[in-house]
């Protein structure tokens, strides 16, 4: 990106003045080699954010930011339904509330060595991932409806799970307001076969070591020490999540008009939130997290089959569960008047700070863990929120690595097999389905995921807690 | 290394880059078979084209307001039926009606040991979306789809 284009306002914070039909400013927070990096792109689609009807402050881009449809992937803005405020299909993206969860194993990567490729083995057969993979749970209508409607909350109330992980989930497991009636029946079908299902692309299944503490205070409150053995479960709503996105960016670009709303790209489809479709779709895409919510529910209960079978000394319990692809109606400081606004996040965690009321009480004098996840051969880390966070950009941080390189160059420059060996080799074992996948995949293929934790990190929007290695990764 | 084109006579289809995904670009003499041939780039994404067989026909019907809106129901059409039917398409035959699109998709159902399916895509999207006739006359249907 042109850096010319940007005002400098801190190491680690530029912003995009207000010109044209921007209604606020653009605010970017990344190092400069990372904005030098980044593709023009994020400039254009944090522009055109900005030009939505009834956004708050600004137009918000993470360290990790890169072109995405409409929102730049790792993109943050807020509406106020009060002014005639917008809620965003293209905003909150095809894959609603995927997210990342982080499970303590309560043992050490010392545990893991006699029995790993056993493990990778028994993790890759028993967890269904990758493209035509189905489920072992199938639901009918009712069932549908009851999990669209309660999340994690019915996948623990099915035997899956206990009811200590719901404390450690967004929104204890549960989001408030989802309307399965809003969801088409081909959602529907499209996710009959999928619950507890992994995907492909960048979703995952890892078991990691904790290499690194930064934060002593912090890490002892979120249970973890160096040598510990964790897992990390990367996926999202599946094909329902999906089918929503598909269906109302194609009802809110058609209604767009009809609302007065001029969209800079079509891929902004948005509606009022006080709308029948602006309605409709928060009801849709409530009952999508849920999906996501009850997906990584299950999953967590394979995972905990698998070990029992092959370490059966594991003691599992959640650390935390995040979502990135969301909207959710929060209550922000504006301008010293406390606001309910509709905060969308693509590409970007919620990183509340220390003593939100939303925190588990066990967690809240150190604020939310935000779990960023890196690429099969990198490093993941865990962030927690801050004070400074909320007043940022409503409490919100990176992802992830973001890409650097699309999936045609990364298959031009890599193999999947010798990257298999190449990990392996470095103690890291994969298992996927698909070695084109891994090539696509390839960690060159990703921006430096610590350059990235560190700038958010600079920048005040989450600090560093411990650095995590995989171990063993599957992948869809 | 697999195709990321194809070229046959004046029919066609490529991949065009995204960061983080995957554009697919159907090139032809006619708008049906521009959208036949951006279907194929489709299953291009997700598996080497040759690998699948064109066993199984399934017809297809959609509707939108325009050839571009029409362009992205068709694709999220065949991304609906290839997750609900667990299947691949390979072969497609295009006819339009005014705003509605008819069509036929021949394939097979997925075998992961010998497709190696890269990804599952999850929906077509207005990113780089046209629909268009350039200087020669030859159609291009094309647009982002989301892996």
């Amino acid at each position: 990106m042109d850096l010319n284009l940007l005002k400098r306002r801190g190491p680690d914070e530029w912003h995009i003045a207000p010109h044209g039909k921007m209604r606020v400013p653009g605010v970017i927070f990344a190092t400069e080699s990372l904005i030098r990096d980044m593709d023009e792109k994020v400039y254009e689609q944090v522009t055109n954010v900005a030009t939505l009807p009834g956004i708050v402050q600004a137009s918000y881009a993470m360290p990790d930011a890169h072109w995405g449809y409409g929102f730049p992937i790792g993109g943050v803005a807020a509406f106020d339904p009060d002014v005639g405020g917008v809620v965003s299909a293209g905003g909150v993206g095809f894959d609603i509330s995927c997210g990342v969860r982080l499970l303590r194993t309560g043992l050490t990567a010392e545990d893991l060595q006699p029995v790993k490729e056993r493990l990778a083995d028994t993790l890759f057969h028993h967890i269904p991932a990758g493209v035509g993979s189905t489920g072992k749970v199938h639901l009918d209508r009712g069932e549908m409806d009851a999990m669209l409607a309660g999340g994690a909350k019915w996948a623990v109330g099915k035997g899956y799970g206990t009811h200590e992980d719901l404390e450690f989930i967004e929104e204890h497991g549960c989001m408030a307001g989802a309307e399965p009636e809003h969801v088409s029946d081909h959602a529907k079908k499209r996710q009959q076969d999928e619950m507890g299902t992994l995907g492909s692309g960048n979703h995952y299944l890892e078991v990691q070591q904790v290499v690194t503490v930064f934060d002593e205070e912090a890490s002892s409150v979120f249970g973890i020490r160096e040598g510990d053995l964790v897992v990390s479960i990367h996926c999202g709503s599946r094909g329902l999540g999906h089918q929503i996105g598909t269906e109302f960016l194609k009802s809110m670009a058609v209604s767009a008009s009809r609302h007065h709303i001029e969209l800079p790209d079509r891929e902004l489809a948005c509606a009022p939130i006080n709308s029948e479709v602006g309605q409709a779709y928060l009801g849709a895409m409530r009952a999508a997290i849920n999906c996501a919510l009850a997906n990584r529910q299950i999953i967590t209960h394979l995972v905990r089959e698998v070990f029992a079978d092959v370490l059966p000394d594991a003691v599992f319990s959640l650390l935390y569960d995040v979502s990135h692809n969301t909207c959710k109606v929060e209550e922000h400081d504006i301008d010293g008047t406390p606001t309910r606004l509709f905060v969308h996040r693509k590409g970007a965690t919620r990183a509340f700070g220390p003593g939100h009321p939303d925190l588990p009480p066990s967690l809240r004098s150190v604020g939310q863990p935000v779990l960023i996840g890196g690429t099969m051969g990198t490093a993941s880390y865990v962030l927690a929120g801050t004070k400074e966070s909320m007043e940022l950009a409503y409490g919100s941080a990176c992802h992830g690595a973001g890409r650097s390189m699309s999936r045609h160059q990364a298959l031009r420059q890599w193999h999947g097999r010798e990257l298999v060996k190449d990990l392996a080799a470095r103690g890291i074992l994969i298992r996927s389905p698909s070695l084109r996948g891994v090539a696509e995949e390839a960690p060159g293929a990703y921006k430096d995921v610590s350059e990235v934790v560190d700038a958010a990190d600079d920048a005040c929007l989450a600090r560093k807690v411990a650095r995590l290695e995989p171990l063993v990764c599957v992948k869809g | 290394m697999h195709p990321s084109r194809f070229e046959t006579g004046q029919a066609s289809w490529e991949h065009f880059p995204h960061q983080a995904d995957m554009g697919v670009r159907g090139i032809g003499p006619t708008k049906e078979a521009a959208f036949a041939n951006a279907a194929q780039a489709l299953t291009a994404v997700i598996t080497d084209l040759v690998s699948v067989a064109s066993l199984h026909a399934v017809p297809i019907v959609c509707e939108a307001p325009d050839d571009e809106l029409l362009l992205v129901d068709w694709l999220n059409a065949l991304i609906y039926e290839m997750a609900t039917r667990k299947m691949l398409f390979s072969r497609f035959a295009v006819r339009f009606n005014n705003h509605s699109l008819h069509a036929t998709a021949w394939g097979e159902p997925v075998d992961v040991a010998r497709h190696q399916p890269a990804v599952e895509v999850k929906g077509a999207t207005y990113t780089e979306l046209s629909v268009k006739q350039d200087q020669q006359g030859q159609w291009i249907a094309q647009c982002v789809v989301d892996v």
